[in-house]
């Protein structure tokens, strides 16, 4: 193992991770609106909005992200999209994550108990009163441990904007693999860092779970 | 530059067999991560210490870091040590192996849920542990993560794009090439896009039919 090697580009890498950073943020984020969005859709009273919220998920969890990526960086600007790398990865990661998330917060306002809704209903609140007041409030505890998962496979999802050559974690060592033939070294230094990240916001999660539970 | 399908079906025999190879590429690291699941979850329940702490680790390690960066070290690194793999072989081999750390943790959640009257009973007939649990406590843990596993096949056929990365031509290389020759990449990657929402349909059929056969054995 060359450590001479790895202490000299580790910099470089560590610049790299706060661009995946960034990225996982913004991504989670837009993910959390879309998916917020998609949910409200597929629960919607409107059959329109239904079948819209359903043909979201299906389409953008059918396909891989990848290709998702590649229409909408490479393939916009033939319908008057212009966009940067960076930009084009987080709406597209965004949109995609928030496909999952959508069936992720539908699940858990569909696991709180009808009753819920017919005793706010029955108490005298209006229909958006006992959603915002009762059921939310409720269904957001259990959000919590299921977006955690989500967030956790956004950020290794972060690693495909590299392919539309956004310097991140996994482009940067792909350049620097090209250029030393130390593959070992890279993955293990861009490994780590990506560990960290995945290893805080775990840690991070679990806090938020156990501080909403009601004991 | 509008937008003009008409082009689409003078290039279709390059992205059918492009879906032939993704198909290929899916079902092969599909095997291998079942099998390997299997052999994982073995070790990481059934090993000594001195194994299993360090595999531990590695599963870790596979779990924590992005496929496309697996997929790289997979590639160069066995390059580097001397083996030089044809890309698709160190493709499905990536794939196979980040999946089949995946399905491990779902086989050994259903190993430990078999009733352990399962291993006692097969123990007094006079079988040997290893017997035990390869004739009677997994068969019955496999029949029990065949639907998780069967989403985890899913994700592995859109995670199979990424091999296009590393120069395999499968469906996105393929719409890639042809985009080269064409300058047309919204189209191409939308015909892409739409087989692969085609594949994946297939897919959770066959899923929906074996779930539908496990729950009569039943």
């Amino acid at each position: 193992m060359d450590l001479e090697l790895m202490l000299k580009v580790y910099p470089f890498f560590l610049q790299a991770a706060w661009v995946t950073i960034l990225l996982s943020v913004l991504t989670a984020l837009l993910g959390l609106i879309c998916g917020t969005l998609g949910a409200a859709a597929r629960l919607s009273r409107f059959a329109v909005l239904r079948f819209l919220g359903a043909a979201y998920v299906s389409v953008f969890r059918g396909t891989p992200a990848l290709i998702q990526l590649f229409i909408l960086y490479f393939g916009g600007p033939q319908v008057g999209i212009q966009l940067d790398a960076f930009q084009a990865g987080v709406i597209g990661l965004g949109i995609n994550a928030g496909a999952y998330m959508t069936e992720t917060i539908r699940g858990a306002i569909i696991a709180i108990d009808k009753g819920q809704r017919e005793a706010a209903r029955t108490l005298g609140l209006s229909r958006w009163q006992a959603t915002y007041k009762v059921i939310l409030p409720q269904a957001a505890r259990l959000m919590v441990r299921p977006l955690g998962v989500n967030l956790n496979m956004l950020i290794k999802a972060t690693a495909l904007v590299a392919a539309i050559s956004v310097v991140e974690l996994t482009y940067t060592a792909q350049r620097y693999i090209g250029s030393t033939y130390k593959p070992f070294e890279m993955f293990l230094l861009a490994g780590l860092l990506y560990m960290i990240i995945i290893y805080v916001t775990g840690r991070g999660v679990a806090w938020l779970d156990r501080r909403v539970q009601i004991t | 530059m509008g937008l003009d399908f008409s082009i689409v079906p003078k290039y279709m025999d390059i992205i059918l067999l492009g879906c032939a190879w993704t198909i290929g590429i899916t079902v092969a690291a599909a095997l291998l991560s079942f099998v390997g699941g299997i052999v994982f979850a073995v070790i990481a329940l059934f090993s000594p210490w001195i194994i299993r702490q360090p595999f531990r680790l590695l599963e870790w390690v596979f779990m924590g870091t992005p496929l496309l960066l697996q997929l790289f070290l997979i590639y160069f690194g066995l390059v580097q040590i001397g083996i030089d793999l044809p890309a698709f072989v160190a493709g499905i081999i990536g794939l196979g192996l980040h999946f089949a750390v995946y399905n491990s943790e779902l086989i050994q959640t259903a190993i430990l849920a078999v009733d352990k009257g399962q291993m006692e009973a097969a123990r007094t007939l006079g079988l040997s542990r290893g017997e035990a649990l390869r004739k009677v406590v997994i068969p019955q843990a496999v029949r029990d993560v065949i639907p998780p596993i069967g989403n985890n096949m899913i994700a592995l056929l859109k995670d199979s794009a990424l091999v296009s990365v590393i120069g395999v031509s499968e469906l996105t290389l393929s719409a890639q090439r042809v985009i080269g020759k064409t300058y047309r990449p919204f189209e191409f990657y939308i015909l892409a896009a739409a087989f692969y929402y085609v594949i994946n349909l297939g897919m959770e059929w066959v899923q929906r039919r074996i779930e539908r056969r496990i729950s009569i054995s039943r």
